[in-house]
């Protein structure tokens, strides 16, 4: 079974982002970029699912700037055994990545592919979904526990209230929620090894597919400061404001 | 040199993940019992550590010096004791035979190395030869096919962990000084060899040095680093020029990460009404130290790019070595003054660092013997 891991580069996660000063966006130059973690917990499931004889390939594809190499290099190093980058320096939407996936799908007819449930930059939450519905596939988001048998992904999501487990039949979307695994480190030998690990550069053209973004950003600004909290001096107190103050009880 | 940024960037990303997540959480529990939980040193293994300068064809990583320093600036954003453990495998305990050992010794030692199952250890120091290393008295007494050693090395980093010592000794008592000494390659375990009780010491705790002692110590001819006698202190001299870039490394890595804790704490404690941060005499404090940080970081660098060109490092090494370790030092003693009270209370840690970094000043050649070393190279140099 073929595994596909799209991974995503995003601004890491230990970055305060500010905004630019014109509004048309964050500030990412000179910023540390990492994988997105959604997209490492991905990966790791997948080289899991290797590890234990359920997948027999792990392919991580990234779509974006040339830079996203890096973020496959990093994929490979954890145990993917190939890379694919659609490379493009245009502004990517979900809906653009989720056709390029898709195409990539058509290509590798993968039989499980492993998505983030979102990325820790625009936080959307969409490409999964939008991938899963593009190509027909069912699919199980927010994964915290997944099991392939029979030609089926059994998996536990974690939802209001509870757990839900449901079977899917592959080829499926996955997401991944938080609690899922825990990425392993990449040992530095495997980093050196990833170096020579093959890596295939397409284009969207190629692909066939417009990326043209169908959203316009009008404008980014920082969320507005929270006020300090108030002291009370006892429980009596506490209540008086929640109730006549907050007016929540 | 750098042979890829792309590798190396993943590499570096993943040793600060990795002492961000899990060695600085470690360093309190590290400091009060005087020893590293089994669990880190097995992760440290895992990771590839003590490989990290090994060559590849030995299956390590083969790190460039500029690589390896990069690494070390990283590996420097917690205690300094981690890197001690591994620290002798990649340096001091394992490049006499990187540099200097027979294609033997190299196939047989190094594989182990790399991968921590042998701790590497370097034993030259004596209880009469520090500064003035060449005199050391340790004797090696050709007989058949073995060399008998007879001496006492003292505060050696790791002894207590060691599985191989590297040791300087005495083949020729006729020349008293570097040109009578040969190197062994000594495990643990032969006949003869003793170690003393774990030093006591100001700092690093968790990192162990104790005396390793020689009576009549039968150690296989084959041990002897080359194959040949007498260059004994010209590889441990050579293994000492990269060892003072690497504490020059560890040095300026220790103190971004107490100058970072510096700012922060400015940032946040407040006095009369405002950050301490805002007052200029600290901010003196802050950019003296950022300052000092600099150069010394760029000394480093400079040094390692010089090494990995082939060119002869003495200098840089000894300028590297004392400027960075005694900028540490400043920024330690700054560090320890902006936090105030705080900063002599252990909880804050930052009292801890100030302990650990004073050793930088004092082994691989006090700043005195740097010094000597710099200014008699270039009175050399203007001699012709
Ligand atoms: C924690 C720790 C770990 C160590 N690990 C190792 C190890 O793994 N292997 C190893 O071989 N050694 C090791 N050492 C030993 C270390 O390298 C020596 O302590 C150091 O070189 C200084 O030697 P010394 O202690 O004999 O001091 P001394 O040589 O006695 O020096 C005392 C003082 O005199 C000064 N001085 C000496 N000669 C001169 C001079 N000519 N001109 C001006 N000033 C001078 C020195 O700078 C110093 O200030 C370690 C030491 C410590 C504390």
């Amino acid at each position: 079974m073929k595994i596909l891991v799209p991974v995503k580069r995003v601004v890491d996660y230990n970055v305060k982002v500010r905004v630019k000063a014109d509004g048309s966006g964050v500030d990412i130059a000179n910023v540390k970029m990492s994988m997105n973690p959604f997209d490492e917990i991905g990966v790791e499931e997948a080289v899991r699912l290797k590890e234990a004889g359920v997948a027999t390939e792990v392919v991580a594809v990234s779509c974006g700037l040339a830079a996203s190499q890096e973020t496959l290099r990093a994929a490979m190093a954890m145990g993917a055994d190939r890379g694919i980058l659609v490379e493009t320096d245009a502004e990517l939407q979900p809906l653009a990545v989720a056709k390029l996936l898709k195409a990539v799908c058509d290509k590798e007819q993968p039989q499980l592919v492993i998505c983030g449930k979102q990325a820790i930059d625009d936080d959307a939450n969409q490409t999964g979904q939008m991938l899963a519905a593009l190509a027909g596939w069912p699919q199980a988001t927010f994964a915290s526990k997944v099991s392939i048998a029979d030609g089926k992904a059994s998996v536990m999501r974690e939802i209001d209230g509870g757990v839900e487990t449901l079977s899917v039949t592959l080829p499926a979307v996955v997401t991944t929620d938080l609690r899922l695994n825990e990425p392993r480190y990449a040992t530095l030998p495997n980093i050196m090894k990833a170096k020579k690990k093959p890596l295939e550069t397409v284009k969207p053209a190629d692909l066939g597919v417009d990326v043209a973004p169908r959203l316009a950003t009008l404008k980014v600004s920082e969320p507005a400061q929270r006020k300090a909290g108030e002291m009370v001096a006892d429980v009596a107190q506490l209540v008086d404001k929640l109730k006549n103050v907050a007016k929540v009880i | 040199m750098i042979r890829d940024q792309e590798t190396l960037n993943i590499l570096l990303d993943t040793i600060s993940r990795f002492v961000r997540e899990r060695l600085v959480p470690a360093e309190n529990i590290v400091a009060e019992t005087d020893r590293i939980p089994d669990d880190i040193v097995a992760e440290m293994k895992e990771l590839g550590l003590f490989g990290l300068s090994i060559p590849e064809e030995h299956g390590g990583m083969g790190l460039t010096m500029e690589e390896e320093v990069l690494a070390t600036f990283e590996i420097g954003h917690t205690s300094p004791c981690f890197r001690s453990l591994f620290a002798t495998n990649n340096g001091i305990g394992g490049q006499g035979i990187v540099i200097d050992g027979t294609p033997e010794q190299k196939a047989h030692y190094l594989p182990k190395l790399v991968t921590g199952e042998y701790i590497g250890s370097f034993a030259l120091t004596e209880p009469d030869s520090g500064s003035d290393a060449a005199s050391l008295r340790t004797t090696a007494v050709r007989d058949g096919d073995f060399y008998v050693l007879n001496g006492t090395k003292r505060y050696i980093t790791n002894a207590p962990e060691a599985s191989i010592f590297t040791v300087m000794a005495r083949t020729d008592p006729a020349q008293k000084g570097a040109g009578g000494i040969s190197a062994f390659i000594v495990e643990r375990g032969t006949p003869g060899l003793s170690l003393g009780n774990p030093d006591e010491k100001m700092g690093h705790k968790g990192s162990h040095t104790c005396d390793v002692i020689f009576e009549n110590c039968r150690v296989p001819a084959a041990n002897l680093i080359g194959g040949r006698e007498g260059i004994g202190f010209k590889t441990a001299m050579k293994v000492l020029d990269k060892g003072r870039i690497a504490i020059a490394a560890i040095s300026v890595g220790v103190a971004e990460r107490m100058l970072e804790d510096a700012l922060r704490y400015a940032c946040e404690r407040k006095q009369f009404g405002k950050p301490i941060a805002e007052f200029q005499l600290i901010q003196a404090m802050l950019a003296d130290s950022k300052a000092e940080l600099y150069a010394a970081r760029c000394m480093v660098l400079d040094a390692a790019r010089r090494r990995d060109q082939g060119l002869d490092v003495g200098t840089e090494a000894s300028c590297a070595k004392m400027f960075a370790s005694e900028m540490c030092g400043r920024v330690a003693d700054r560090a320890v003054q902006i936090f105030g009270g705080a900063g002599y209370l252990s909880e804050y840690g930052i009292e801890r660092f100030y302990r650990d970094v004073r050793l930088f000043r004092l082994f691989e050649g006090t700043t005195q013997i740097q010094q000597l070393v710099i200014a008699r190279n270039m009175i050399r140099a203007h001699n012709g």
